[in-house]
């Protein structure tokens, strides 16, 4: 754009009435300027037409974005609740569409309005320039008000001073003005006022919604949320006969998945169950994490009765004594399940099939400890297939 | 001389369209008849399909008659004669009514005194699902609409004579309270008709799902005949692609706020995942009925939205005459789907039958020979209305 200081930038007209600038606008057009522009306080119903504007391209932008905001939104949905992070909400499916829709439409809505608005920014106001030359005048004063605007610029090729004056005067104008392009680009939207300001308004933004979320909550009258009627665990009731906020279960509650042990509480059983889970790597995994977590404090990290608590605590025996060998799964399983003697109950804390897991696990530790000569043989040809020269 | 400042010119109809308006009608109440002596209750479902898509075009287009005065719309005071011609078939409602009064035993299992003393919820409700009060209810509901649809028409007529600008004024504070009115009544309509089918079932929001799909419909049934009576010369030379754009957009904002409120009835039921609320779309969506809900929303939302979405389809007027008959089509498949798989809840099994098919042509006539007989009376223009003369200055 050429901002030559001080130079003419056109010439423009006040009308009264819709009516009069529509007529004004089509005989600008008719008389072929091609460089002139109407202002109004609102959108005048017809003045494409008038201009001989054709259909925006803006509807694509928004078209464009819309579709990619729903695309993108869909896709970080799924791959947040139903790849990374699955997570059960509600007993729906982890990709729940319906419960995505609404979010979809949302962001559609918001990004398909942002890339309008933003694009028409960018393409109508010439940024980063903010400094339109019929910024500040008489004219533009008038057309955010009451009256109806047409500038013709001065770059336009048929245009001519007294020519153009007089045409717009012909239409019916009875407030002609002349537009100057400014004497200096005052109206950058970097200009250091401009970018603090945007500072203040967003630590304000920032401050008031602080004081709003976290003081003014606890403050009456805002603080009706905190007193609503209804139980709070750990507090006395005043609604329940027995005080108890919390309830327990009804008696005969069966737990989902639950599965009955028919040892319970006998600490030498006569007859014990085998073991269901076969020693597959999975179950061996399990069964180490499981140890470590709560074996492994008083029988040691290799089961041999050396642990951290030594000294501190009577010690967890070792379980690689003659004894302990000769235990069935069943046993050990029977003694993590109801304790033995100073060693509590574990039922609580490991499922099923996580201390059947552990079974597997301690043997593993045991023939680690007494291996038999076939089991280095075996090492020693796995080793030998996948590369690995790992010392015996 | 307002005739001639509106390029109006009066045109009989074709003859045709009366004749074939009455074949229809006659031919649909005479399959109708046989239908009903073959299959009493199967009979019952088709006629109130048929009854509901017929009270959605007729209560629709008073609706958008209505909504032009209160509103003040000036771009659609040229199509408002057709939508009042559309709207003619209100005040024999209560006669076509009088046939579901007979058959309610075979639609509402709540008519049932056994299957009520043996349901508490049945029991609890029969305080508003009890046949006199539906019937007392319904009656005065449809009589209401019958005397605004004939004091609105009226004082419409009336100003093709006398260019009153009172009348208009008039018509304004009746289209008011007719609005109002409507809102209840519609809602009430839905609630009785289409809802008490399934009678543990309940959805606040019911009544805005039906308005939706009135409004929708009567859109698309004005939309057809002014295209077509446009194209053929019967209404002004001066309607232009402005006019039609904003019938266009409408079509558009009524797809889409169709799919918002049945999203939202659906969405709310689905995520409670309670019993007796889901028993609603457990029965639309087994078997066939699975295919269908999700025909229908690629036919009742997806096409509708891509065909009317580019600027382009809502001035074209061929496009708005295909996207106006397919609503009109798949209306009828959207009210199908509201009443068929309720069968379940009074002991029927759904299968297809020709009687589906008897009753809407019973519907085509009606409105087609209504039209014929209004248009050959009246003009098909407002041409004494205040408002025509800025409608023909009206741009988008």
């Amino acid at each position: 754009m050429n901002r030559n200081q001080n130079s003419l930038y056109g010439v423009a007209a006040l009308f009264d009435s819709p009516d009069d600038i529509l007529k004004a606008a089509k005989k600008v057009q008719a008389d072929g300027y091609k460089k002139y522009d109407v202002n109004t306080p609102y959108p005048v119903h017809g003045m494409d037409s008038a201009m001989g504007f054709k259909a925006s391209k803006m509807g694509y932008v928004t078209l464009f974005f819309g579709f990619a905001a729903a695309a993108f939104i869909l896709g970080f949905m799924w791959w947040t609740l139903a790849v990374s992070y699955p997570l059960v909400i509600g007993g729906k499916p982890f990709f729940a569409l319906p419960a995505f829709v609404p979010i979809t439409f949302e962001f559609t809505v918001l990004l398909g309005v942002l890339s309008t608005v933003f694009g028409m920014i960018a393409v109508v106001f010439n940024l980063p320039f903010n400094n339109h030359p019929i910024h500040d005048t008489n004219y533009m004063r008038n057309v955010s008000s009451d009256k109806y605007g047409l500038v013709i610029e001065a770059e336009d090729p048929l245009f001519e001073q007294d020519k153009v004056v007089e045409l717009l005067k012909s239409l019916g104008s009875k407030n002609i003005e002349l537009v100057y392009n400014p004497e200096e680009e005052k109206y950058s939207i970097f200009q250091p006022k401009f970018l603090v300001f945007l500072g203040i308004i967003a630590v304000l933004t920032a401050c008031s919604t602080y004081v709003t979320l976290n003081k003014f909550m606890y403050l009456p009258p805002f603080d009706f949320m905190l007193n609503q009627n209804k139980g709070v665990s750990q507090e006395e009731s005043s609604f329940f006969y027995d005080k108890r906020e919390m309830r327990t279960p009804v008696a005969g509650t069966v737990a989902r998945g639950y599965i009955p042990y028919a040892y319970t509480g006998e600490t030498d059983p006569k007859e014990v169950l085998s073991n269901p889970l076969l020693p597959t790597k999975k179950v061996l995994e399990l069964g180490q994490k499981k140890f470590l977590t709560f074996c492994s404090p008083c029988h040691g990290n290799y089961a041999d009765g050396k642990s951290r608590l030594m000294g501190q605590f009577p010690p967890g025996p070792t379980l690689h004594s003659q004894r302990i060998i000769n235990f069935t799964d069943g046993q050990i399983y029977n003694v993590i399940t109801n304790g033995f003697s100073i060693m509590p109950s574990y039922k609580r804390q490991i499922t099923r099939d996580e201390r059947w897991a552990i079974v597997n696990y301690i043997r593993v530790l045991q023939r680690a400890q007494n291996p038999k000569p076939s089991d280095f043989t075996e090492i020693k040809e796995i080793n030998k297939e996948s590369g690995k020269n790992v010392p015996n | 001389m307002s005739q001639i400042e509106s390029g109006y010119v009066k045109k009989e109809l074709p003859k045709n369209l009366g004749t074939i308006g009455a074949i229809l009608l006659i031919a649909g109440i005479a399959l109708g008849v046989a239908s009903y002596l073959v299959d009493p209750a199967r009979a019952a479902f088709s006629y109130l399909t048929s009854f509901i898509y017929l009270v959605c075009i007729g209560i629709g287009s008073l609706f958008l008659v209505s909504l032009e005065y209160a509103a003040g719309a000036v771009w659609s005071v040229p199509f408002r004669r057709v939508s009042e011609f559309l709207a003619a078939s209100v005040p024999f409602f209560i006669i076509l009514v009088i046939p579901l009064f007979f058959s309610m035993h075979n639609l509402f299992i709540w008519t049932n005194p056994i299957a009520v003393a043996h349901d508490k919820v049945l029991q609890q409700r029969s305080t508003y699902l009890n046949i006199p009060f539906f019937v007392i209810r319904d009656v005065i509901i449809f009589l209401i609409w019958t005397a605004f649809y004939f004091i609105i028409i009226k004082n419409s007529r009336k100003q093709d004579v006398s260019a009153d600008q009172n009348l208009t004024t008039r018509n304004i504070k009746f289209s008011i309270a007719f609005i109002v009115i409507f809102a209840f009544t519609i809602s009430v309509i839905s609630f009785d008709w289409l809802m008490s089918m399934t009678p543990h079932w309940f959805s606040t929001i019911f009544g805005v799902y039906l308005f939706a799909d009135s409004a929708w419909v009567a859109l698309a049934v004005l939309t057809l005949f002014s295209v077509v009576l446009t194209e053929r010369g019967y209404l002004s030379p001066k309607i232009r692609r402005d006019h039609y754009y904003s019938l266009g957009i409408l079509m558009f904002a009524f797809t889409v706020f169709w799919a918002y409120i049945a999203f939202s009835q659906y969405m709310l039921q689905w995520y409670g995942n309670l019993p007796e609320e889901i028993v609603y779309y457990v029965h639309r969506w087994t078997g066939v009925w699975k295919y269908v809900s999700l025909a229908l929303v690629i036919t009742h939302f997806i096409v509708p939205f891509l065909l009317l979405l580019p600027r382009g389809s809502k001035t074209n007027p061929g496009m708005l005459k295909f996207a106006a008959i397919w609503i009109i089509i798949f209306q009828f498949l959207d009210v199908y789907w509201l009443v068929m798989p309720s069968m379940v809840d009074n002991g029927f099994t759904y299968s297809f039958s020709w009687i589906d098919f008897t009753f809407p042509l019973a519907v085509v006539g009606l409105i087609l020979w209504l039209f014929s007989i209004l248009a050959k009376k009246n003009n098909l223009l407002a041409v004494g209305d205040p408002k025509l003369k800025r409608s023909w200055e009206f741009h988008i």
